[in-house]
């Protein structure tokens, strides 16, 4: 590159691209490193000589506590993305016509389940519902799992609405269409991208979720991340690798295809918005 | 920023509301109101007033000077009996004993001699059956647990507690634990931020240094452990970081080590994984602020003379500070409320607030406690996260 001119720039620049290296080294391997360790036929978590297996996996497959934990969980994840995509939505539109001042107020209020401390969302789910006897049933955590997923929704889909190309609204409203029929028939579809990116986000927020899950879910709605947890904290075995392993591939190729109709809901190739997080 | 409201079609204030309304009222039913009726067991107790109503309502009247009247001790005395009959003394018996240890032993061998009809009630009386009612120590407690408001828990968190003066002092030294548990949170928490600012900074100015072509193959790297959960890479490192895992067999073999070193269940794993876990909620903040730097700012230094250094140092860094401190911010701030890693890869000396929050929720069932501790872990973070924002908006779009 013509801007690097001197010997102490390249030199500089050779240090920026090494340390680069060693942090997204740190940043990926640890997550590759899983992959192999679950395919050793042995019980111990070292990396396969030769031989390679699917022990591991046939164990998840055979265990009923495993495909019971992943039942449960796909089935409070699902409720979850058809609860937090509408509502997220509809308040997504509401608030990109809304002015500063206001929107302020109500924006902050959307994104409050992202700051609050998770283990304080658990415990005053715990605290609401072990008196009326909720505790251990799938409504109160897929009512908790819909706080803490909404707020993502909300602000793909508000990004996704700033993107629009709002010619395309104006000329439907030049050729005398209703506002209402605007939204429906023209804005909708053209978000629709941005939508199904929220609804990802929803699904995964829920479907990772570990804390709320451990304070206000009985043995019968055991989830894949309490499952987990508990698997790492007793018994950590290749099976620990295995789970890790498929549930890495799936977030990966669910996250990079919402990630992909992110962008091309924003119509533009940009960065990630600063505060989609996991 | 191409469209804005301003360009949409006009839409009636009522749809406007009536897009907004169906998440308003969601989240306050689901959310605000649980953690405000939750945050308020801080300071709510009404365990002895809906119990012993009687003796609360005498409790409230007596000024708390000198030997307590006969009347209450009567009344006291009537209403233990009967909590015991009802098989609810156990409530109030733990509540008093959050104020006075020995207070629950106390109620129940009292109440075993009332029963008994073997016993006056004056306080003399109850005197005769323990010594300590003719003290003021169990009478504080219940002075102090009369509701409906208490300063218990939230002193109780702070390492402090009322003595039977209602003067505030320190608790024992050896019950002094919370101080600690939450320096340490917040230690853990800052020295996290900071391996993030120290790891981070330098690959987002790479990235933002490179043509979009060449940036966007490498910012999958940080998405690919943006987008695993924050379990799985815990659970990912609880298995690498093993005695015999595979760090510590890699390092032998390499001839780094001679035994293996002991990298997990203790503070080293905890912020290896927690800064792991952590590191893309700061690059990508950063990426979006240097993306937004116009690179003509520093060829202008340049082209005046200023050393590539000089030119970083005076004319790029300034421009990226708020980008810095809303990435550590946001750094911190999830730091702060972990639960699920420290659980994990730390030892019990490593463990953060929100264990303690997890303790009193599940195991010791001090609920007062455990919102106490939420409301104190909640307040610095809402301050932070307010300074946060304010800088965040200082950020040139």
């Amino acid at each position: 590159m013509s801007a690097y001119r001197s010997r102490s720039e390249r030199a500089g620049r050779a240090a920026l691209i090494g340390f680069s290296v060693l942090v997204f080294a740190f940043l990926v391997l640890p997550i590759l490193a899983v992959i192999p360790l679950s395919l050793n036929p042995t019980t111990f978590l070292v990396f396969p000589e030769g031989e390679i297996s699917l022990r591991w996996y046939r164990h998840l497959a055979e265990s009923p506590q495993w495909t019971h934990a992943f039942g449960n969980s796909l089935k409070i994840a699902i409720a979850t993305t058809l609860i937090a995509t509408p509502l997220g939505t509809l308040a997504a539109i509401g608030l990109a016509y809304m002015r500063s001042r206001a929107k302020t107020a109500i924006v902050a209020l959307i994104t409050a389940p992202l700051v609050v401390p998770v283990v304080v969302v658990a415990i005053a789910f715990y605290f609401l519902f072990a008196p009326l006897g909720l505790v251990n049933g799938s409504l109160g955590l897929i009512v908790a799992h819909s706080a803490l997923a909404v707020p993502f929704v909300v602000i793909v889909v508000h990004a996704a609405l700033r993107g629009l190309d709002t010619e395309l609204l104006r000329a439907a409203a030049s050729l005398g269409a209703r506002p209402l029929t605007i939204l429906i028939r023209v804005l909708v579809p053209l978000i629709a991208p941005g939508v199904a990116a929220g609804a990802v986000f929803a699904f995964m927020t829920s479907f990772d979720e570990t804390t709320v899950a451990l304070f206000i879910a009985g043995p019968e709605q055991r989830t894949l991340p309490i499952q987990m947890f508990e698997g790492v904290r007793e018994q950590i075995s290749p099976a620990i690798a295995a789970a890790a392993t498929l549930l890495i591939i799936a977030s990966t190729l669910l996250l990079g295809a919402a990630e992909l109709l992110r962008r091309r809901g924003e119509g533009r190739a940009g960065s990630a918005p600063p505060d989609v997080g996991a | 920023m191409p469209g804005s409201r301003a360009k949409l079609p006009g839409l009636r204030r009522w749809w406007r509301v009536a897009l907004l309304a169906p998440l308003l009222l969601f989240l306050l039913a689901s959310f605000v109101a649980p953690v405000l009726m939750m945050l308020s067991r801080a300071v709510v107790d009404r365990d002895l007033e809906r119990l012993w109503p009687d003796s609360a309502v005498a409790l409230r009247q007596w000024d708390g000077a000198g030997a307590p009247p006969d009347a209450l001790a009567a009344t006291v005395a009537r209403e233990i009996v009967a909590t015991r009959q009802a098989g609810t003394l156990n409530q109030v018996a733990n509540r008093l004993n959050y104020d006075m240890v020995g207070s629950r032993s106390l109620l129940y061998a009292t109440a075993d001699r009332l029963t008994a009809g073997s016993a006056g009630t004056t306080v003399r009386d109850l005197a005769r059956i323990d010594p300590r009612w003719g003290q003021p120590g169990i009478w504080a407690a219940m002075r102090h647990a009369d509701g409906p408001l208490t300063r218990h828990y939230l002193l109780a968190a702070l390492d402090r507690r009322l003595d039977a003066d209602d003067r505030i002092v320190n608790v024992p030294a050896e019950q002094a634990v919370f101080a600690n548990i939450y320096l340490r949170t917040f230690k853990i928490s800052a020295i996290v931020a900071l391996l993030c600012i120290a790891l981070g900074y330098p690959v987002a100015y790479l990235l933002a240094s490179l043509p979009e072509r060449k940036a966007n193959p490498l910012l999958i790297l940080v998405l690919l452990p943006f987008w695993t959960s924050a379990l799985v890479r815990t659970a990912a490192w609880a298995v690498l970081l093993q005695t015999n895992g595979v760090v510590n067999n890699a390092l032998q073999t390499v001839g780094l080590i001679d035994a293996p070193l002991q990298l997990i269940y203790n503070r080293l794993g905890v912020y290896i994984a927690m800064t792991h876990v952590l590191l893309p909620f700061f690059i990508l903040p950063l990426y979006g602020v240097m993306k937004g730097i116009p690179p003509t700012a520093m060829r202008a230094a340049s082209s005046l003379g200023a050393p590539p250094l000089r030119a970083f140092l005076s004319v790029y860094l300034p421009q990226t500070l708020p980008g810095v401190a809303a990435g550590a911010i946001i750094v911190f701030t999830l730091a702060l409320g972990y639960y699920v890693t420290p659980a994990l890869v730390g030892g019990g000396a490593d463990q953060m607030i929100s264990a303690s929050i997890a303790f009193y929720t599940n195991q010791s069932l001090n609920w007062g406690m455990a919102a106490a501790l939420s409301l104190l872990l909640l307040l610095p973070l809402l301050l932070m996260v307010f300074a946060g924002r304010t800088m965040v908006r200082t950020v040139p779009a």
